[in-house]
């Protein structure tokens, strides 16, 4: 009992961090509290949705391809707003409120062309193959998706910390300007950034989508606000930090459902949130409270 | 429609064009000290919990729970202000989010804020000269603060922290009084909201309706005081004013947003431009 609520929690915890992480990675290099994370997260899960049952494509094409198309997003509202008030060097607030009004969009959109109702992947995928450690069964789905969310996290900062890209892109999160005095090409970095976040992103919207089989417009908001309190544990801008805040508030969830009862899912995770902010703001691993000029 | 059935069909659409109005108000004057502080919804849910139990459960008159609609959400922005406020720039905006949802979690599970049901059968109190009343006060207030020795700490922290405080502002007590002072704007504008709504719950004051105070005041413009009232006053009537887009509604809200980030990055009242294109007309005149 104990041990499969452990995989729960694990898995859960492992999907908000891939959200998180994205969320971060924008937020880190390109100093953009990017609300629009919610509104791809929930547009993956639909491109998942859409291929895999009107072009009836298999799960292992259309994952992929759904990902793709979720960093297309992303790179499509860099493109088009983001890197306008770039160039115009418009104060931190506004390109947050421009991805404000690209979530709404999005989820409007969305509840406009598929309708309000939750939607759900066709029910032959979720058959009961499992797998069995010892005493704990774990559905054969649910270790697919903590699979592929550790993978892609571990690969990710793999990619930060070890290779000459994620150098270039930690020179800029220290400073744009320097990055690109020193030759780096800062604005196609910026764009393979909001390419990746979305990407990355969006997988977490299809890998929710497919653990609770419920696709909905609306779900990205309470996702965003998830990830806001993950990074905000982890530590603000931190790869690290965000990884670590997700899988601590997957956690927090499923063991005060667990334990408590589930009304005080949400108070524990952001009672927690809140004793954070009071007593190290910039969260467990964020250094720069105050950046001096 | 005569005077009285109108009033009846929109007087919470009114009454709401001002509170929204002083909501923005708050948040700009928060900003005009350089703060990006997204509390400010949390802040006016603080006011208008506290307010709406004072009348319904405590039985206390209006003014004295508008009062502690005033003084609550002021505490709590003292306490929470010193460790929060060591945060600049995009890290505060991130943290006051954050603060955001934890109120909104904690109204939904205390019992004496009703939990997820929210308080219903709040008295109707608010009068539109409540109303009226509260926004020019703050108007005269918040004239009267730009004008000040205080008024020009704000205006010197928002330009360069450091330069101000090498001058000898004690900044991080003047960013702590915008914070309060923005707070109890806030919270005052949550206890007339609360007794004209008849109801409250916890999602009223939570991460959208941050997003769209911020949204009022930038659209509006934080150059002047009248810019946030505009904005306020505009972001409160669009969904009505789109209605006959239907599901497509929030879609036209969304490209708005963008295109005024866009193409008008200093509001839409924005003084100086106006006094540019006063004197270019002038200009046009006299030739």
């Amino acid at each position: 009992m104990l041990a499969q609520q452990i995989v729960n929690a694990i898995s859960l915890g492992s999907v908000y961090a891939l959200f998180a992480l994205g969320f971060t990675l924008v937020f880190g290099i390109l100093g953009v509290i990017n609300l629009s994370h919610g509104g791809i997260f929930m547009l993956g899960a639909y491109a998942a949705l859409l291929l895999t049952t009107w072009f009836d494509l298999s799960l292992w094409i259309a994952l992929p391809a759904a990902m793709v198309f979720s960093g297309l997003v992303g790179l499509l509202i860099d493109v088009l707003i983001l890197k306008r008030l770039r160039q115009r060097g418009a104060p931190h607030l506004m390109p947050m409120i421009a991805t404000i009004g690209a979530a709404i969009l999005m989820t409007s959109l969305a509840q406009g062309v598929f309708g309000s109702e939750a939607r759900r992947f066709p029910l032959e995928w979720f058959n009961d193959e499992t797998l069995k450690l010892g005493t704990i069964t774990i559905p054969l789905l649910q270790a697919g998706i903590t699979t592929l969310a550790l993978v892609l996290m571990v690969l990710m900062m793999w990619v930060l910390k070890r290779t000459r890209l994620g150098q270039a892109l930690r020179a800029i999160a220290e400073s744009p300007r320097s990055a690109a005095l020193l030759g780096i090409p800062v604005e196609r970095l910026f764009h393979l950034t909001s390419f990746i976040a979305a990407a990355l992103g969006g997988t977490a919207g299809i890998l929710i989508g497919l653990s609770f089989n419920a696709i909905s417009p609306f779900m990205g908001q309470p996702m965003l606000h998830k990830g806001i309190a993950a990074i905000i544990l982890g530590g603000l801008g931190d790869v690290r930090g965000a990884v670590l805040g997700g899988l601590f508030l997957g956690i927090t969830e499923v063991f005060a459902v667990t334990f408590l009862s589930s009304e005080y899912r949400d108070a524990l995770s952001f009672g927690l949130l809140f004793l954070m902010l009071l007593w190290r703001p910039q969260g467990l691993f964020g250094a720069s409270a105050t950046r001096s000029a | 429609m005569d005077w009285s059935s109108w009033w009846a069909t929109y007087s919470t659409l009114v009454l709401s064009i001002g509170v929204y109005g002083l909501m923005a108000l708050s948040i700009s004057l928060t900003l005009s000290c350089g703060l990006l502080s997204l509390a400010n919804a949390a802040f006016m849910g603080i006011g208008a919990y506290v307010s709406a139990v004072s009348t319904l459960q405590y039985g206390l008159s209006f003014p004295s729970a508008l009062l502690l609609g005033i003084l609550a959400p002021s505490s709590v922005a003292l306490l929470i202000g010193v460790p929060v406020l060591r945060l600049s720039g995009v890290y505060l905006a991130m943290a006051t989010l954050g603060f955001g949802e934890v109120v909104r979690v904690v109204a939904l599970n205390l019992d004496i804020t009703g939990g997820p049901l929210g308080l219903n059968g709040i008295p109707l109190l608010t009068e539109w000269w409540h109303v009226l009343l509260s926004v020019v006060v703050v108007l005269l207030l918040l004239q009267a603060l730009r004008h000040s020795r205080i008024g020009r700490a704000f205006e010197a922290i928002r330009e360069d922290e450091t330069a101000a405080r090498l001058m000898g502002i004690a900044t991080h007590r003047i960013k702590l009084l915008a914070f309060v002072l923005g707070a109890a704007i806030a919270g005052l504008a949550g206890g007339l909201n609360a007794h004209y709504t008849f109801t409250l719950s916890p999602g009223n004051f939570g991460f959208e309706n941050a997003v769209d105070i911020l949204t009022m005041a930038i659209l509006g413009g934080i150059q002047g005081l009248l810019g946030p009232l505009l904005g306020g006053a505009i972001i409160t009537l669009l969904p009505e004013l789109l209605r006959g887009l239907q599901e497509f509604r929030m879609a036209a809200n969304g490209v708005i947003l963008i295109a005024v980030v866009l193409f008008l990055p200093h509001g839409i009242w924005d003084p100086r431009r106006l006094a540019r294109w006063l004197k270019k007309r002038s200009k046009h005149a006299d030739a």
